[in-house]
């Protein structure tokens, strides 16, 4: 094993695809077609899992979307004396402030989906960047981009966003790229995986024989070959993602007061926990359904893409 | 030179070059970032020339940067991190020596108590696959892999310290002048999350290998010789099914050095964790450095120990080298 193998071991690893580290590379040989990643969506459609996770990330979509048109009170007015407890009035309570907690909570979705979303598609645009250069080029180029991610790895999401913050301080955008950098190392250890396996193949040497620029061969013939493994890493890179984003709001670091957002409102209600446990319960009950829900797809895609027997459901 | 003896040497430079690596990252991007540090420290106050000019005096920000990193470089490894920038400019190393000794009591606490229940769990499963135990397991790691470390915190913190029973303080005000052994107490929540996050990566990844050695031919051999099957699975297959595990072991515990900071904010438990978050809030520069240097050295040296572990322990490795 070298060590970027080791290094793919990483906590934040994937349940469904922890054990075989060699799937990884024997995945694409499987060619069901071009339009593969279709077929895994449909396999996983098949677990009972994945259509769980699929519903209860729809209806938290819903409340994320479209909660704020049947909110009862602006996110930021005060209706009634601070922590007062579920009533008639306010049907969740009232937070530290005294604002309605069942409005912040309807407000307070939108930011950890579009981030959570943001930072995933960053993480993949990158990864897969890198994973492909590495990969097709070989060498002291991928020697070099392999050394550079193990770097990025020796930081944990949360510690590297946070030594960024403490720069250039809590924007947004940055709280976003660090956590698409964090995803970085995994993704392009995936794509790098597929890409080798697949340019020894004919087809691809074909392409290349015949003069196809080397951008047109990653693009065309290598990246449509691989979106099964990457449709499964959207989906657990997107969990990690909202993680990470709920964490460094609840730190303080993300969406800031007086902004509604599940993490923040976490953090800013949980001094009255024993008081008003409602202002704190309600975003901790949606920031988990969220994400065992988003974990539920990815696991359910995992499965699917590895052809894992759908009626034991397991290995 | 004996290729075993190679194989370690390379895996030992790889291990200090993504060290030094690491605080090439870390240098840059607290010094020599655009908008420097002297700048970020005084905000408004910056407009003020001559604190500025003192103050990047003070921090080396006027030499070259090459400079700055050897010399930077030169006094971390001697221990020496500087000063803190609020609180009086306390020694940094002197700020957070207990902290440390903190969170690695709590960091041990977790690892000792849930690297054995994960070793349990994962065998089971394994040897009960597909039972309903397994299909439980799974779906509960599933979940608890899911949930961010803060949220498993919380909800310990409703049932536990509030609500429903009021066993455990919800905050852990570690006294550092006290004996440790009084206050257990308040390690108690802090610990128990930690283990909850970890014991769905190590439990998944020991049913596996598990699993696959159950399935090798010594197993059937030892099955066919008339052991029981609770010989074969603890004294033939378990040994072996841990190898590969190490690994996943190693960098979780070094990760919980990582997760550790919500975890650490969220009871007020006075580690590394929490000090990172202060210092992140007040531009500590000093402390957040330190502590993000230790954070990452402290992975790198528990992947380095494992990898060398792995390899001194597993045959294959060891004698299949040629």
């Amino acid at each position: 094993m070298s060590q970027s193998d080791d290094a793919s071991l990483d906590p934040l690893q994937p349940l469904g695809t922890l054990e075989p580290l060699e799937n990884l590379e024997a995945v694409p040989l499987v060619a069901r077609g071009r339009r593969e990643w279709v077929q895994t969506v449909i396999d996983a459609w098949h677990l009972r899992r994945t259509k769980i996770g699929f519903a209860v990330f729809l209806v938290l979509l819903c409340i994320a979307l479209f909660g704020r048109y049947v909110a009862p009170y602006s996110p930021t007015e005060f209706v009634g004396p601070p922590f007062s407890l579920p009533s008639s009035a306010y049907w969740l309570g009232t937070d530290f402030l005294g604002r309605d907690v069942l409005t912040r909570v309807l407000y307070g979705g939108l930011s950890v989906f579009v981030l959570g979303i943001a930072a995933t598609v960053i993480g993949i645009v990158l990864g897969v960047s890198l994973g492909l250069i590495s990969g097709y080029a070989r060498r002291w180029v991928d020697e070099s981009i392999m050394r550079m991610l193990d770097v990025v790895l020796a930081f944990p999401s949360v510690v590297l966003a946070m030594l960024f913050v403490s720069i250039v301080g809590p924007k947004l955008w940055l709280i976003v790229l660090m956590v698409g950098i964090s995803h970085m190392p995994r993704i392009a250890r995936v794509t790098r995986a597929a890409t080798v396996e697949l340019t020894a193949r004919d087809f691809v040497r074909a392409a290349a024989a015949v003069g196809v620029p080397r951008r047109k061969i990653l693009f065309i013939e290598v990246l449509p070959n691989i979106s099964s493994p990457l449709l499964v890493e959207f989906g657990l890179r997107l969990t990690y993602s909202i993680i990470m984003i709920a964490a460094l709001s609840f730190l303080g670091f993300g969406m800031q007061p007086p902004s509604a957002d599940w993490g923040l409102m976490i953090n800013e209600n949980r001094i009255a926990i024993t008081v008003q446990p409602w202002a704190v319960i309600a975003p901790v009950v949606l920031i988990a359904a969220l994400t065992i829900s988003t974990n539920l797809m990815a696991d359910g895609l995992a499965r699917a893409m590895m052809g894992i027997d759908r009626d034991t459901g397991v290995t | 030179m004996p290729p075993l003896l190679k194989l370690l040497l390379i895996r030992l430079g790889l291990g200090i070059l993504t060290l030094f690596l690491v605080s090439v990252v870390v240098f840059f991007a607290t010094q020599a970032l655009p908008g420097d540090a002297a700048k970020a420290i005084l905000g408004k106050d910056s407009a003020d020339k001559v604190r500025y000019e003192a103050l990047r005096k003070e921090l080396g920000l006027d030499r070259p940067v090459v400079s700055q990193y050897t010399g930077w470089l030169g006094d971390v490894v001697r221990g020496n991190l500087g000063n803190s920038l609020v609180g009086g400019g306390a020694k940094v190393t002197e700020l957070l020596k207990q902290r440390v000794i903190n969170s690695a009591i709590l960091v041990s606490l977790a690892a000792l108590f849930s690297i054995p229940i994960s070793i349990l769990i994962g065998a089971f499963s394994a040897v009960w696959r597909d039972s309903k135990f397994d299909n439980a397991m799974n779906i509960t790691n599933l979940s608890l892999a899911a949930l961010p470390e803060f949220v498993i915190g919380i909800v310990l913190v409703l049932i536990f310290a509030t609500t429903v029973f009021n066993w455990f303080p919800s905050v852990s005000n570690v006294d550092s002048r006290a004996p440790l052994s009084g206050q257990m107490d308040l390690f108690i929540l802090p610990v128990v999350t930690l283990i909850l996050a970890v014991i769905p990566y190590v439990s998944r990844m020991l049913r596996a290998s598990t699993i696959e050695v159950l399935e090798s031919e010594y197993v059937m051999m030892a099955r066919l010789k008339g052991l029981k099957e609770s010989r074969v699975l603890w004294h033939h297959a378990l040994p072996n099914a841990i190898v590969p595990t190490i690994q996943v072991i190693a960098i979780n515990i070094a990760w919980l050095a990582g997760g550790i900071v919500t975890v650490e904010y969220l009871f007020g438990f006075p580690g590394i964790g929490s000090a990172l978050v202060d210092a992140v809030a007040n531009r500590d520069m000093p402390v957040v450095q330190a502590l993000v240097l230790l954070i990452a050295a402290v992975y790198v040296v528990l992947n380095l120990i494992a990898d060398i572990l792995t390899i001194l322990i597993s045959p294959r490795l060891r004698t299949g080298l040629r």
